[in-house]
C-alpha cells in the first residue's frame, strides 16, 4: 500500500534500473556471485595445481591402513586400523583434555575470584598473586615447565612409588586398577539411573513445598541417599558384580590397568590453571559489579555470608560472568592444540601431525582439523549462549 | 557486450598462462633471487647443524652449498630454512623452499604422492634404537613392552609398527614435534629406547646429559636411504641437484679433492678433464657454466671429504663409512658417469 501511494504522488514512474529496491537487490546479488566465483575459482585452482604437481588430492587416504601407533586411545586401535580412525582418536583426546580442562578452570577460577574479593588479607593477597603470575606467562611454557616438572622428579617404573599395592606413580603415569564389569552390573548402573531421576523429582517438589508453605526439607541429604544407597542395594542384591585388574610390573612398564599418561596430566594442570586465572578475574567483576547494597540487604535480613553469596551475588554476577566464561572456554579448547609440543595425541599432534605427513594430503587433513575446531567452539558457544539467555533479567 | 568477452578470453588466458608457467620455474626463480632456500634439520650435528654465529654445517648442508656452487660459483649463497620432521613436505610442496635436503628417506609413497621427487642418496642409514646402559638390554628383540620415544611425521614411526607386529611384541610410541624434545623427553625416563635412524642416535646421544649412559643397540630394523628432494615440475632443477651430488661421489672416485682440483685442472685422464668442464659436454647439458663440477669441488670438496669432515673421523660423531663408502670400497655410493 505505502509503497503505491509513493509512486503515484511521484511525477512518473522512474525505469526500472533507477529504482533503489532493484539497485539494492541488483549489487546484492552482484556481491553473492563475485564472492560465490572467487571461493570456485580458489577451489579449483587449488585442485588443478595439486593435480599438475602430482600430489594426491581426495579422501581416500581415510580408508588406507595407518601403520603407526598412538600412545593413548579412548577406543580401540592399532597399526592396522585406518587413517579415519586416527582422526576419531584424536578428535575424542581433543575433547577429553577440552572438556576436562574447562571443569577444572571453572572450579579454580570461581575458587580464587571469590578469594580475591575475600576479607582475608592473606587470602586475596594469595589469588591476586596467582592470577598475576599464570595469567602473565606464555601457555606454551607452563605447558613445558609443567611436563618436566612433572617428569624429571618422578622415579622409573621399576622404583614406582606404589600405594596399597593398588596405585603406582612413575614417570610413565599414574596407574590404577581398572573396573571389569561382570554380569549383572547392568542392574547397579539402572539403579543409579533411577536415583537420579528420583532426586531430580524430590528436588523440585521440595522447592515447589517451600515456596508454598515456607517448610524446608533436606534435599541434600535425601538426595545422597538416594544416589549411594540404591547403587549399593543393587550391587549387594546381584552378588558384587565387579572385579579390578590390577596393573602389574613387567620388565619395562606396568601392564594392564589404567593410567593417567604424564602428557595428560601436565596439560590438564597447564591448561586449567591458565584458563582459570583469566576466569578468576571474570568472576571477580561479576561480583563487583553487584551492588553492594545487595549484600548489605542480604545480611540486614540475615542470611549469613556463605548464602548471600550463593543466594543473591552470584545469581545476578553470573550475568556478567557468562559471557567472558564462553570466550574463555573456546580459548581453553582451541588452545589444548599446544599438546603437539609435549607429545600428547590430540587431534593437531595425531592427525593434522603424523596423519599429514604420512599420507601428504596437507589440504585435506587442515581443512578437516578446522572444521573440527570450528564446530566444537560453535557448540561451546551455542550452549553458553542458551545458558546466559535462561539466567538473564526477565524484565516484568 | 565485447567489452566481458575480452575480459573472460584475458581471464582465462592468465589462467591457462600461471598453470603452464611452472616447468623450469623453480630454476628460474632460483636464479633471479640469486640463491638457493634449503630447507634442512632444525639442529642434528653431523648433518645439519649451525653454529653460534648461525653459520650452517653438515652432510645436508653440503648438498645445498653444492647446488648454490654449481649454480652461483658461490657456496654461500644459500640461505637455510629450519624445518621439523612435520613441517618438511609441506614447506616444498608450497614453494618455500627450493630444495630439501633434510635425512629425509626415500619412499614409493613420498615419491609417487607428494609431489616430490628424490635427487638421489647422499646418506644410507638404517632405523636402530639407543637405551640406556642401566636397562641390560642387549638386542632389540628384548624390548618386548617397552616405550619408545619418536618423532612424529617420520618413517621411524612406521617401522617401529612393523617391527613389533612381526615380532608380536608390544610397545607405546611416545611421539614428539622435534628431535630435540624427543631427546629431553628420553632423558627424563619418559621412554624406555629412543629410535631413529643409526646416525641421528649418534648424533642425539652428544645431547645427553650422559652420552655414556647410553648404547646404540646392534639391529638395524629398516632401510632408510636418505637424499635431496626437489618438488615435482621443474625438470631441470631436479638435474642440476641430483648431478650436484653426483659430481660430488664422482670426484671421491678420481681422487680430486679440494685441495688438488686446481692442479687437476692440467691432468690427462679424460674423465678427470670431462668432470672439471676441460672437454666433453661439460656444463651445457645442465645449463651451467663449465666449470660448474670444479666448483663444487673446490668450495664445498668431494663427497668422501663432506662426509670425513661433517660425520666420520673429523668430526665429533667418528661414524664409520660402511655403506657410504664408495662402490668400488665395499660400499654403496655410486654415481653415474660424466661424459
Amino acid at each position: 500500500m505505502a509503497d503505491e501511494q509513493r509512486a503515484v504522488s511521484l511525477p512518473a514512474k522512474p525505469a526500472l534500473w533507477r529504482r533503489p529496491a532493484v539497485r539494492s537487490i541488483f549489487f546484492q546479488i552482484l556481491l553473492v556471485v563475485g564472492i560465490g566465483y572467487f571461493g570456485y575459482t580458489i577451489f579449483q585452482n587449488t585442485l588443478n595445481n595439486l593435480e599438475q604437481r602430482g600430489i594426491s588430492t581426495g579422501f581416500g587416504f581415510l580408508d588406507q591402513e595407518a601403520g603407526f601407533g598412538i600412545l593413548m586411545t579412548l577406543v580401540p586401535f592399532d597399526e592396522t586400523y585406518t587413517y579415519g580412525r586416527t582422526f576419531l582418536v584424536g578428535l575424542l583426546n581433543t575433547l577429553l583434555v577440552a572438556g576436562l580442562g574447562i571443569f577444572f578452570a571453572t572450579l579454580i577460577g570461581f575458587m580464587m575470584g571469590v578469594a580475591r574479593l575475600s576479607s582475608n588479607w592473606i587470602i586475596s593477597r594469595l589469588a591476586t598473586v596467582y592470577i598475576e603470575v599464570f595469567r602473565n606467562i606464555p601457555l606454551l611454557l607452563q605447558i613445558l615447565f609443567w611436563y618436566f616438572a612433572v617428569l624429571r622428579p618422578l622415579p622409573g617404573p621399576r622404583q614406582s612409588l606404589i600405594l596399597n599395592d593398588t596405585f603406582y606413580l612413575s614417570n610413565r603415569g599414574l596407574y590404577m586398577p581398572s573396573p571389569v564389569y561382570e554380569q549383572g552390573f547392568w542392574l547397579v548402573m539402572l539403579a543409579l539411573g533411577v536415583a537420579i531421576v528420583a532426586s531430580i523429582f524430590i528436588a523440585r517438589w521440595a522447592h515447589k513445598r517451600q515456596e508454598a508453605t515456607g517448610q524446608q526439607f533436606h534435599t541434600v541429604l535425601t538426595v545422597i541417599g538416594l544416589v549411594i544407597g540404591l547403587p549399593l542395594l543393587a550391587f549387594l542384591v546381584m552378588g558384587m558384580p565387579l572385579s579390578w585388574d590390577f596393573p602389574v610390573l613387567q620388565r619395562f612398564n606396568m601392564a594392564g590397568g589404567m593410567v593417567i599418561i604424564p602428557e595428560l596430566a601436565a596439560l590438564l594442570v597447564a591448561l586449567s590453571i591458565y584458563t582459570g586465572a583469566f576466569i578468576a578475574e571474570a568472576v571477580r567483576s561479576g561480583i563487583l559489579a553487584v551492588s553492594h547494597g545487595q549484600t548489605e540487604a542480604a545480611h540486614a535480613l540475615g542470611l549469613r555470608p556463605g548464602s548471600t553469596l550463593r543466594l543473591v551475588i552470584i545469581p545476578q554476577a553470573l550475568r556478567v560472568i557468562i559471557p567472558q566464561l564462553t570466550s574463555q572456554y573456546l580459548n581453553l579448547t582451541k588452545n589444548s592444540s599446544l599438546a603437539t609440543a609435549i607429545g600428547y595425541p590430540d587431534l593437531v599432534a595425531v592427525f593434522a601431525g603424523t596423519t599429514l605427513n604420512q599420507t601428504g594430503q596437507a589440504v585435506e587433513v587442515i581443512a578437516m582439523t578446522m572444521a573440527v575446531y570450528l564446530a566444537i567452539s560453535l557448540s561451546i558457544s551455542m550452549f553458553m549462549n542458551w545458558y546466559n539467555k535462561r539466567i538473564q533479567l526477565v524484565e516484568r | 557486450m565485447k567489452k566481458i568477452h575480452v575480459i573472460a578470453s584475458a581471464v582465462a588466458l592468465t589462467a591457462t598462462l600461471s598453470t603452464n608457467a611452472f616447468a623450469g620455474a623453480t630454476l628460474d626463480a632460483v636464479k633471479k633471487k640469486g640463491f638457493v632456500q634449503c630447507g634442512v634439520s632444525i639442529g642434528l650435528p653431523g648433518f645439519s647443524n649451525a653454529d653460534e654465529k648461525g653459520n650452517w654445517s653438515g652432510l645436508d648442508v653440503d648438498v645445498c652449498r653444492a647446488v648454490a656452487a654449481a649454480l652461483f660459483a658461490d657456496a654461500n649463497m644459500v640461505k637455510y630454512t629450519p624445518l621439523t620432521a612435520k613441517e618438511r613436505f609441506t614447506a616444498l610442496q608450497s614453494g618455500e623452499i627450493d630444495m630439501l635436503s633434510r635425512n629425509t628417506t626415500w619412499t614409493l609413497t613420498r615419491d609417487s604422492s607428494l609431489g616430490l621427487n628424490f635427487a638421489g642418496v647422499n646418506y644410507y642409514d638404517g632405523q636402530g634404537f639407543m637405551v640406556t646402559k642401566k636397562l641390560g638390554v642387549k638386542s632389540a628383540l628384548e624390548l618386548d613392552g617397552a616405550s619408545f620415544c619418536i618423532q612424529a611425521g617420520t618413517t621411524t614411526e612406521l617401522n617401529l609398527a612393523d617391527y613389533f607386529r612381526s615380532n608380536n611384541m608390544k610397545y607405546t610410541p611416545v611421539t614428539f614435534d622435534t628431535s630435540d624434545e624427543t631427546v629431553k623427553a628420553f632423558d627424563a625416563g619418559r621412554c624406555d629406547a629412543l629410535t631413529s635412524d643409526q646416525s641421528q642416535l649418534y648424533a642425539l646421544r652428544i645431547k645427553l646429559g650422559n652420552p655414556d649412559g647410553a648404547t646404540v643397540l646392534p639391529e638395524v630394523i629398516s632401510k632408510e636411504p636418505l637424499g635431496p628432494v626437489t618438488a615435482q615440475g621443474d625438470d631441470e632443477w631436479y638435474k642440476i641437484v641430483r648431478w650436484s651430488l653426483f659430481a660430488m661421489v664422482n670426484a671421491e672416485e678420481m681422487g680430486i679433492t679440494s685441495g688438488n682440483v686446481d692442479a687437476k685442472m692440467s691432468s690427462d685422464d679424460p674423465n678427470v678433464r670431462r668432470l672439471l668442464g676441460q672437454e666433453g659436454i661439460k656444463g651445457s647439458g645442465l645449463g651451467l657454466a663449465d666449470g660448474w663440477a670444479a666448483n663444487i669441488i673446490k668450495q664445498v670438496g668431494n663427497y668422501g671429504e663432506s662426509f670425513e669432515r661433517n660425520v666420520g673421523q673429523g668430526s665429533s660423531l667418528k661414524i664409520a663409512r660402511g655403506q657410504n663408502a664408495l662402490w668400488n670400497k665395499g660400499g654403496l655410493q655410486y654415481a653415474p658417469p660424466i661424459r
